[in-house]
């Protein structure tokens, strides 16, 4: 079998192993799933600038928040329907992660890492001082009867589920595609070398560019999809700790693999979850990370039995 | 009280900032200047500070004076040698690659925040000043009667947030002595220049990278003890430290310690006097995006030379 046959067939297997686990888990681990579901888009958005493209950010928060409420404030404020408020979340993220790529951009290494951490800091802070709209930390809800997409109430536990799932689904073989393009091979290589990159003549900037915007709008659309499924926005989304938390998934599923961010969000949403939400763990598990496992879960596996692994 | 006694206790509460802040900012400059690792973890030691003070304190009891000079001698003693053995168990396994020691500085920072709430309690806790006598500051006004000096109702400080200023004065003299007029100072400074060559003229590097993420940590926990008096030991308390220094040693330019100095008292004092007229949170979006616009147009910092 080729490589590439087998990469659909792993993806494919994945989708179908998390339809099965609906009928399969208990209600209560089923509902974490779907939380788990969204954070990994997110993740998997985080992965496409930092295991592929070699971009340290810790302001992810910034275009998850800018998606959440993007979304949130559309439909809360503006009420308008979920269709719209997806696209909402969406064009903010699009927008606030081309403004913040193309200053960040100029900057590299600890620079970079800097100014992105101030840059969601910044936003953080917007949230709080619009609090007469954004309600602050304690944050807004949205009201059940609005969270209904072409007629589908997506607050019901199953179709919540199955929503995420397909979100899910898309983002995982998009990344699939976009990985082994030219372009996403052009990622990889400004991670390997980028002075070579540049040497070969491909627009580095351009391509640094387009990878921090497309992380942002799937980091985005992660957001969005957390508020309208799960019908709450709060100020905390938008904090250091979820500039963190996707960099902890990443690391520990396997940078620059597709499935790695899933696995890392599922390990970690449960150590976080089994530990009564204390962030110790998190803290011994990136310091555990750095030190025996820079490559992550999947990284081990590629590295030991399956060379193909995308 | 009018505009301009206002003013000067706003000033005065600015200098007290920046103060501690140039403790605090010169302490993170020092370990990215010497070793070039970005500490995250730099305002956990801060509050450890603090919570030390708070612990050793209230175990010696009687007089806080006592308490207040145990703490200034044994705070930065342990926070230092708690840093040092971090770099050496952690930090020195990852060859000090920049985005490695990132993530290991977040995981401490975590581990060390948490692990004072275990320890230390959710609560924040007071630490009474060693001393601490109120006086009255004077107003000088030109009226139709000539020059005046009075006493303004309510315009006074205390001796103890008089003596933050000199101590951290002094502090940082006692640094830049160290740093330009010792061997330690001199075998730092060649490391910071040079590390290939330092390590070829039989200069301990490995040891030297320990002593100074030890001695960067402890500036941040002399800080808290100074500051402590004045605040609370609080185990969130770290993350305000951490966000300023980071722009003070950015705007004063990554790894000057003279430009760190001056940057923190441009932000501290503008800190203070803004933060009375003010929003905070308008006052803190504006400095981190001006610190963000700082990074992206003038990375060498305000008062840097030039790109290393």
């Amino acid at each position: 079998m080729s490589d590439i046959s087998r990469i659909h067939l792993l993806h494919a297997a994945m989708v179908v192993a998390l339809v099965i686990c609906w009928f399969v888990l208990p209600v209560y681990h089923a509902g974490n799933l779907a939380r788990i579901m969204v954070f990994a888009i997110y993740a998997m958005g985080y992965n496409l600038l930092f295991g592929y493209t070699g971009l340290l950010s810790l302001g992810h928060a910034l275009f998850f928040g800018a998606g959440m409420y993007g979304l949130g404030l559309a439909m809360h404020l503006g009420g308008v329907f979920a269709g719209p408020g997806i696209l909402a979340g969406l064009i903010t993220a699009l927008v606030v992660s081309g403004v913040v790529g193309f200053l960040a951009l100029r900057t590299s290494g600890v620079a970079f890492m800097i100014v992105t951490l101030m840059f969601a800091q910044a936003g953080y802070l917007t949230v709080l001082l619009f609090g007469t709209y954004t309600r602050g930390d304690e944050g807004f809800v949205l009201p059940q009867a609005t969270r209904a997409l072409m007629g589908i109430d997506l607050s019901d536990a199953q179709n919540r589920y199955f929503a995420a799932l397909i979100l899910f689904g898309i983002v995982l073989f998009f990344i699939g595609w976009l990985v082994r393009t030219p372009f996403g091979r052009c990622l990889v290589a400004i991670r390997e070398n980028e002075e070579r990159a540049r040497m070969l003549g491909y627009d580095i900037t351009r391509h640094k560019l387009i990878a921090v915007i497309l992380s942002g709008t799937i980091s985005g659309l992660s957001g969005a999809a957390y508020c309208l499924l799960f019908g709450s926005a709060q100020a905390a989304f938008a904090a250091v700790p979820y500039s963190i938390f996707p960099l902890l998934y990443v690391l520990l599923g396997g940078m620059g693999t597709t499935i790695g961010p899933f696995v890392g969000t599922l390990f970690m949403f449960y150590l976080i979850d089994w530990s009564g939400g204390n962030m110790m763990v998190a803290g011994v598990v990136l310091v555990a990370l750095a030190l025996f496992a820079p490559t992550g879960i999947l990284g081990e596996i590629r590295r030991r039995f399956t060379p193909w692994l995308p | 009280m009018e505009f301009g006694p206002h003013l000067m206790l706003a000033a005065l509460e600015g200098a007290i900032t920046a103060a501690i802040l140039a403790l605090t900012a010169v302490g993170l400059s020092l370990t990215f200047g010497v070793m070039r690792v970005v500490n995250v973890a730099h305002g956990e030691f801060f509050m450890l500070g603090a919570v030390a003070a708070w612990f050793i304190s209230t175990t010696i009891g009687g007089h806080p004076a006592w308490g207040f000079i145990a703490a200034v001698v044994l705070a930065p003693l342990i926070i230092g040698l708690l840093a040092a053995s971090a770099d050496w168990l952690v930090l020195k396994r990852l060859d000090y690659d920049p985005e490695r020691t990132i993530v290991a500085t977040i995981g401490l920072l975590y581990i060390i925040q948490q692990g004072a709430l275990i320890g230390f309690g959710p609560n924040a806790q007071p630490v009474e000043p060693p001393f601490s006598h109120r006086i009255a500051l004077p107003w000088f006004e030109w009226t139709e009667a000539g020059f005046e000096m009075y006493y303004p109702w309510g315009l006074s400080t205390n001796s103890y947030k008089l003596f933050i200023i000199f101590a951290a004065a002094m502090l940082l003299l006692g640094l830049w002595l160290i740093m330009t007029r010792t061997k330690v100072g001199l075998v730092m400074r060649a490391t910071q220049q040079d590390r290939d060559m330092a390590t070829a003229f039989g200069i301990p590097v490995e040891r030297i990278y320990a002593l100074t993420f030890g001695l960067g940590a402890a500036l941040a926990a002399l800080g808290a003890v100074l500051i402590v008096p004045v605040q609370q030991a609080y185990y969130l308390m770290g993350h305000d430290p951490l966000l300023l220094s980071f722009i003070v040693v950015i705007i004063g330019g990554l790894g000057s310690l003279r430009g760190t100095v001056l940057a923190a008292l441009l932000i501290g004092m503008s800190d203070g006097i803004i933060s009375v007229f003010f929003s905070p949170t308008l006052a803190k979006i504006i400095a981190t995006l001006l610190v963000a616009m700082v990074l992206v147009f003038r990375p060498q910092g305000l008062f840097g030379k030039g790109v290393h």
